[in-house]
């Protein structure tokens, strides 16, 4: 009797079929602003009136939820032939967080590719322009995940002035290389030379966007967030450069 | 009735079965066995009919399906303790959330003797495809 693969992994093809961009955020090092950064954008892209989803690849501590205010506990994606994620803000939004509830869910690396790949294999988004994907830091499972089973792919590395992530940064720079649209440079107090060449070792534009300490207020509030010089920032540069990646796609 | 969740896992295991053939160059298989780990509490009969709804929509032709149980069991990697789902007493509610994402086990399931979350599910998660026979 033959063994055959993980039958999700086939699966997982099908679920993104109707997806015409998926875009992630990246970065090796925690604290830079992924989540803001990419939820931000997925807002603005909805804004736009795109077809815009979001998935929160961060299984373990998901936190996309609390920028968009959504108590845990308080929406269920919908079941239907798998599961179709609720839309906020115009936003089609999948996360852990509607099965954990928030609670602590430590999973070890197998646990962590399973869940992800469970997430990916059951979620109908439907027909999208864009799947933005917000992803824990490091260089480990979910990201591994991501490159080996969602091969096209157009991502933004995150980090901001500091060399400790500037350094790690560059180091993901290296693997993902191919798939990299952009370059943010998050929380910005200054411009460093090394952000100014990581970009151009990657022919990516570099966006620079500013510390706005009015955006922690508008936690949880997504009409709040659109009004936040950080939020009209990545509106004008990301969002635009994404607008753009469609176009280009046509 | 299908309108379910099952819908999505039969589609995942006939879509791999759809593939393998192409890849082997087989017209179609006798017989497929698929588990069911205890824990993602299946729908059997809702996922047979789905799988046979699926196959016919995808064109796979496959003699028998053999559906089979899996007991889910876990060991505690901090005392070695192994016990199985069916010791424990979960609400509805977390083996609905367990039933869409099986690794959601891990924010509501604790080692019945220390009470460690660092612990390994032996058998039992899901669908699994076991094999396939020409």
């Amino acid at each position: 009797m033959s063994v055959l693969r993980d039958p999700r992994l086939v699966a997982i093809g099908e679920r993104l079929r109707e997806v015409r961009a998926v875009v992630p955020f990246l970065s090796s090092k925690g604290g830079v602003g992924k989540t803001l950064v990419s939820v931000a954008t997925a807002l603005a892209l909805g804004r736009r009136g795109l077809r815009v989803g979001l998935l929160d690849l961060d299984v373990t501590n998901p936190t996309v939820h609390v920028v968009l205010g959504i108590r845990p506990g308080s929406l269920v994606p919908r079941e239907e032939y798998g599961v179709v994620p609720p839309e906020v803000s115009g936003v089609r939004v999948m996360s852990t967080v509607f099965y954990t509830l928030g609670r602590p869910a430590p999973l070890r690396g197998e646990g962590v590719s399973s869940a992800i790949r469970e997430l990916l294999s059951i979620t109908r988004w439907g027909p999208l322009d864009v799947l933005v994907v917000d992803t824990p830091p490091g260089m480990s499972d979910e990201l591994l995940e991501l490159l080996t089973y969602i091969r096209r792919f157009s991502s933004f590395l995150v980090t901001t002035p500091s060399r400790l992530s500037l350094d790690s940064t560059a180091r993901l720079a290296e693997l993902v290389a191919r798939r990299v649209a952009g370059v943010v440079l998050n929380m910005a107090w200054e411009v460093p030379e090394e952000a100014v060449r990581l970009a151009d070792r990657l022919s990516a534009p570099l966006y620079v966007l500013p510390y706005d300490s009015s955006v922690e207020v508008a936690l949880g509030s997504p009409e709040r967030l659109a009004e936040t010089r950080f939020a009209r920032a990545v509106d004008r540069y990301v969002a635009e450069h994404v607008v753009r990646l469609l176009q280009n796609r046509r | 009735m299908v309108g379910v969740h099952e819908w999505a896992l039969a589609e995942a295991v006939v879509l791999t079965l759809s593939q393998y053939l192409r890849e082997v160059g087989w017209s179609r298989v006798s017989r497929v066995v698929v588990s069911l780990g205890e824990l993602q509490a299946v729908d059997r009969e809702v996922f047979e009919f789905a799988l046979k709804e699926l196959t016919s929509l995808y064109g796979v032709e496959v003699g028998r399906f053999e559906v089979v149980d899996e007991e889910a069991s876990f060991e505690c990697r901090s005392c070695g303790f192994r016990w199985r789902l069916r010791d424990l007493n979960l609400p509805d509610e977390v083996r609905e959330s367990i039933h869409f994402l099986p690794e959601a086990a891990y924010a509501y399931v604790r080692c019945p003797r220390c009470g460690s979350a660092d612990f390994a599910l032996l058998s039992g998660r899901g669908v699994r495809l076991v094999g396939v026979e020409p």
